[in-house]
């Protein structure tokens, strides 16, 4: 990752996928309230995303807007985190994905508010109020999950089990960044752990590492993900509601 | 002249929370007319980054000044200082609290998420209340009820 142009592209592309995967749960969320805070994470990562990928098309000034970003890219050309696009897996899953991207990105915003692009600072300082609420909720979650019955602790420990090889990928070392990742993971680790101990959790022995999604090698999820994101305006150049 | 302009954007009512004027939420930041250009500029700002109130919210900044002549109006967004919901004025916290709206607790200055003190039902006064969801209808609210009258209600997050 060189350059402010791949950064911007880079966090935009995580939030942006993210908030895909959050919306597939409108409907399905075990209860109405979670239904409707799944949806309100999901817009807070649609606004974040919608402000990062503007400004890339800005910086690489070839004229791509959000929206070219977004809908006519493919899939080997997307630089977001192997995290965002596992799929959304029962509940558990889902809380073990939103408590390590929110406990990345409150960091990882938090230190871009003070960076020296002013418009990547800007953006940070919105968005890292809102990482907090997310944050928050999946650490409820989880300790509510995890120091739950023995089912609901058996499925949480599954989950963070299932989903911690993920995460290492997010703190590979970039000095060149505005804001370096490997920088962001004792704050990271020590926000989770809290959860974890408090949620009577296991932190997994870190071992296999998967990664690629910055240079654009992705699992499969993330080819039918961007089929379904990017139909409409494929099909309908332009259209609008 | 700007005055005029100002009263006329500030009496713009937010699209969600229509007891609330843009102004009473501090979504609108400036009203100044360009010098070389003469056109209107309107500065606002969101109060969540995906708000998606701030289409509807430009296009009736843009009717109401038309209404008073000025169709040309440029509305510009800023994210810069980020909207905080210190910036809600009295008598918008009065209006919504009115409307059964509990208005925010005071943001801290921190990142760490607010802790609400006592939120107070803005049906029957009771401290005795309780969150049901941190998220709720609108991005900018929450669900409480109160123990007290038994009644859901709404509660601004502070952000």
């Amino acid at each position: 990752m060189i350059g402010p142009f791949d950064f911007a592209l880079a966090l935009g592309d995580d939030a942006l996928v993210a908030a895909q995967r959050l919306a597939e749960w409108t409907t399905r969320a075990p209860e109405m309230e979670e239904d409707i805070a799944l949806a309100n994470i999901a817009l807070d990562q649609l606004g974040a995303a919608r402000l990062l990928l503007s400004y890339a098309g800005e910086l690489e000034g070839a004229g791509r807007d959000e929206d070219a970003l977004a809908f006519l890219r493919d899939d080997r050309e997307f630089r977001n985190c192997l995290l965002v696009e596992l799929p959304n897996g029962d509940f558990a899953v889902t809380m073990a994905k939103l408590l390590f991207l929110a406990a990345y990105q409150l960091p990882l915003y938090t230190a871009l508010a003070g960076c020296a692009d002013e418009r990547l600072a800007a953006i940070g300082a919105k968005a890292r109020k809102e990482s907090a609420y997310h944050l928050d909720h999946a650490s409820t979650w989880v300790r509510r999950l995890g120091d739950g019955t023995e089912e609901s602790h058996r499925r949480m420990q599954a989950a963070v089990d299932q989903v911690w090889p993920y995460v290492h990928e997010l703190f590979a070392p970039d000095p060149a960044a505005p804001v370096d990742p490997a920088t962001l993971r004792a704050d990271f680790d020590a926000r989770v752990a809290a959860v974890l101990d408090e949620a009577t959790l296991t932190r997994p022995e870190s071992g296999w590492a998967p990664a690629g999604g910055r240079d654009g090698v992705h699992t499969e999820h993330l080819s039918f993900l961007l089929a379904e994101m990017q139909v409409l305006h494929r099909a309908h150049p332009g259209a609008r509601w | 002249m700007v005055t005029d302009l100002r009263a006329a954007v500030a009496a713009v009512v937010d699209p969600e929370i229509r007891v609330v004027t843009i102004d009473d939420l501090g979504i609108l930041r400036a009203v100044d007319e360009d010098p070389a250009t003469g056109r209107v500029v309107v500065t606002i700002t969101p109060t969540y980054t995906g708000c998606p109130a701030m289409d509807v919210i430009r296009a009736d900044i843009r009717r109401a000044l038309a209404a008073v002549g000025r169709p040309d109006a440029d509305v510009r967004t800023v994210y810069s200082p980020a909207w905080s919901t210190d910036w809600i004025s009295d008598a918008g916290r009065a209006k919504l609290a009115a409307a059964g709206i509990a208005p925010p607790s005071p943001a801290r200055a921190d990142n760490v998420v607010p802790l609400t003190l006592a939120v107070r039902c803005p049906r029957c006064g009771s401290p005795e209340t309780e969150q049901v969801s941190r998220f709720g209808s609108t991005a900018c609210k929450a669900l409480w009820r109160c123990r007290s009258c038994r009644e859901p209600f709404d509660h601004l997050k502070a952000l």
